[in-house]
């Protein structure tokens, strides 16, 4: 790559592949995460978009190549090694429990105790309000009320702030407006800017063009399990990227004076 | 996914991320709320709890209500139902299904059952009884020590059965009704009954604190609730942490004080018919610490917290890193630990134990009083208090259709649709529920 960067990439993926059986899903994916930027990445159905997730939260793991962390290179093989780096992922069916308030959602599995014995509930309720105050997650009425009366952007701020409540520094996020009305969607997209500026990677995984232009600063474009493109958001239109999504390629990108590098097509 | 949302939004001046509100969505939001949280005075915490009521929420209110109601019908049938003597009577037959209903509280927090309690608590009274017998002649808490083991011991077999192996816990537990039931049969032997003689153990469901102890003791205990529970919520409110107002606090506290004068005046009532006899049972405050300790386990605990969790959503607590194979085991070891708590004290109240344990009518027994208290079927929903009010309910149908003279097939198909009619009442508030 002749545009090395000027900071060095929180995540790197090198050269990953990974096949399931005989289906290649995933062949010699290149890809940087950086620190404060939201990193969008699409692709059709079945691109691989699922699996490259999986494979960076620690759900697979990789066949080939190498992933490395702040320069290092690592290994990882549960979701509680990618817990340890700094990687939280938020999956599509947001993982809450209805029947349990905001805080206890918030701190699920990692509660605070007294002396390992009784619930903490008082530092947990202050970090937790501080956490989503720090947000901008204000519509909820009270951080002591159950999941299941939130509105679903409610839920997706809850399920984002349950990823950033930790030391998180790459929060990865699976169409996360894929349920949601104009309103909801509105603000969770200003939610994932704010990430971005609090100075975590974001890699957001997305069908939806609209959200992906609105906040994005770089796209990657996966097809067919390649990556056939890593672009500054502003190189491109959406034409380009459902061009790029489609069929691996586009004419109008390669007449742009930003040569696409060709798509290895066996 | 969500619910329904109108399009039309109530609001719209407060910034382009708040969301469209209506009015119906604000209420059912407002209902959500815990009354704790949602009320600022008092006539707003009354206010918020009835509406809760109606709209599916139930809290402990329905019980008491349905309390008041089988009250009122068996008085009028029998005038003898609201004696002091029966009602004392009620609450130490309560006893054995509010211990049930409890145990049950843990597996169906989970979404889960356990239909083998009634004979597991037959074998924690049958054990204990052999024990003490002049046969072995054990000491009796070694006796009772062991038999809530041998309990615990059987949980942990059903629950790794249920958890490790992935099998229906109907099933597994269904097996344990039957094999428990042999057992039962195997440990009394030929005989089939084995007495009781030991003073200490049929003392625990038919010995009666003294009027004056009753008294001591039910100060000492609201006085603690009423301290822990001032000194929380005032650390809450001065923390600016969601606490409610003091007012709501100071009720809450009277509450507890105004059932333990009824409770205690109750007692000490003269119930005897040649000789005086007066006082707060024993197994009533058995009953109250046993509620205490699992209240204290499934609210403020880790595993508690899990518990709930589990019932919740099992896939969110196993990516937030829980054990849930554990939990859930452990779950079924408490379950079993605490019938077995159950057969100890249905066999001093009987101060025998025989193969008549009727294993099948207690369980069911034991399912409808943690329903009607209040405890979902479908899990995530439920306290160990909803076992004791639930068991107190089952106890009082019982008790009035015995004063009032139904037949053995009346009362059967009576409990039964009272059972159906608590499984209906959760089913129907789940639905109107969020639906998600």
């Amino acid at each position: 790559m002749s545009t090395e960067t000027e900071t060095q990439p929180l995540l790197r993926l090198e050269h990953v592949s990974k096949n399931f059986g005989p289906v290649q899903a995933l062949s010699d994916i290149n890809l940087d995460l950086r620190a404060g930027e939201v990193t969008a990445l699409i692709g059709d159905n079945g691109a691989g978009k699922s699996v490259t997730i999986k494979t960076i939260s620690g759900i697979h793991g990789p066949d080939g190549g190498q992933i490395y962390w702040e320069g290092r290179p690592v290994r990882i093989r549960t979701p509680r090694e990618a817990a340890a780096l700094g990687i939280e992922t938020v999956f599509q069916d947001l993982a809450l429990c209805n029947n349990l308030d905001i805080v206890q959602n918030l701190f699920l599995g990692r509660e605070r105790t007294n002396h390992g014995i009784t619930l903490d509930e008082e530092a947990m309720e202050k970090s937790a309000a501080e956490t989503l105050a720090s947000l901008a997650v204000t519509t909820v009425r009270s951080i002591r009320q159950p999941v299941a009366s939130l509105s679903g952007g409610q839920r997706q701020s809850v399920a984002i702030a349950k990823a950033v409540l930790w030391n998180t520094k790459l929060v990865i996020m699976d169409e996360p407006t894929a349920a949601l009305g104009v309103a909801q969607t509105a603000m969770v997209l200003a939610l994932v800017k704010r990430l971005a500026e609090r100075g975590h990677a974001v890699m957001l995984v997305s069908h939806n063009m609209n959200d992906v232009f609105e906040v994005a600063d770089r796209i990657a474009v996966l097809f067919l399990g390649r990556v056939v493109a890593v672009r500054p958001a502003a190189d491109l239109d959406r034409q380009i990227a459902v061009d790029l999504m489609t069929t691996g390629q586009s004419a109008r990108l390669s007449t742009n004076g930003h040569p696409a590098k060709e798509p290895d097509r066996a | 996914m969500s619910e329904v949302e109108d399009p039309t939004p109530a609001k719209t001046d407060t910034g382009e991320h708040d969301e469209p509100m209506t009015a119906a969505a604000a209420r059912k939001a407002e209902l959500a709320l815990p009354p704790d949280i949602a009320a600022d005075s008092i006539s707003g915490y009354l206010r918020t709890s009835l509406a809760r009521v109606r709209a599916g929420e139930s809290g402990v209110l329905p019980v008491i209500g349905g309390l008041l109601v089988i009250s009122i019908l068996f008085q009028s049938l029998n005038s003898n139902f609201l004696t002091a003597g029966n009602l004392v009577n009620l609450l130490v037959q309560a006893a054995v299904f509010s211990l049930l209903a409890m145990a049950e509280v843990f597996v169906l927090l989970l979404g889960e059952i356990d239909l083998s309690v009634g004979f597991v608590a037959g074998i924690a009274g049958a054990f204990m009884a052999t024990r003490i017998s002049p046969a072995h002649d054990w000491a009796w808490p070694l006796a009772v020590a062991v038999a809530l083991l041998i309990c615990a011991g059987i949980g942990l077999l059903q629950g790794t059965l249920i958890t490790r192996l992935g099998l229906p816990s109907f099933v597994v537990t269904l097996a344990g009704y039957l094999f428990w039931q042999g057992e039962l049969l195997r440990i009394l032997g030929s005989g089939g009954s084995q007495p009781i003689n030991n003073q200490a153990v049929n003392d625990i469901a038919s010995r009666a604190f003294t009027p004056t102890v009753g008294w001591i003791l039910m100060l000492v205990l609201v006085g603690l609730y009423g301290g822990l529970v001032w000194r929380r919520e005032s650390k809450r409110r001065k923390a600016g942490l969601v606490a409610p107002p003091p007012r709501v606090t100071l009720l809450k506290i009277a509450g507890a004080l105004a059932a333990g004068v009824a409770l205690v005046l109750l007692c000490n009532t003269n119930r005897g018919i040649l000789v005086p006899i007066r006082g707060v049972p024993w197994v009533v405050l058995l009953v109250l610490g046993v509620l205490v300790i699992w209240t204290f386990l499934l609210g403020r605990t880790k595993l508690g917290r899990y518990i709930y969790a589990i019932g919740g959503n099992a896939e969110a607590a196993r990516r937030a890193g829980v054990d849930v194979m554990w939990v859930r085991t452990l779950a079924f070891v408490l379950c079993s630990f605490t019938a077995g708590i159950a057969g100890i004290v249905y066999a001093s109240r009987l101060q025998s134990i025989s193969t008549a344990v009727n294993g099948g009518t207690l369980v069911l027994y034991a399912v409808a009083a943690a329903v009607i208290g209040g405890t979902s079927l479908f899990g995530g929903r439920g306290k160990a208090v909803h076992g004791v009010l639930g068991g107190i309910v089952i106890a009082a149908i019982d008790n009035g259709m015995g004063l009032v003279g139904f037949t053995a097939s009346a009362q059967y198909m009576v409990t039964a649709l009272v059972l159906l009619a608590a499984v209906i009442i959760d089913a129907l508030s789940r639905r109107g529920r969020v639906a998600t």
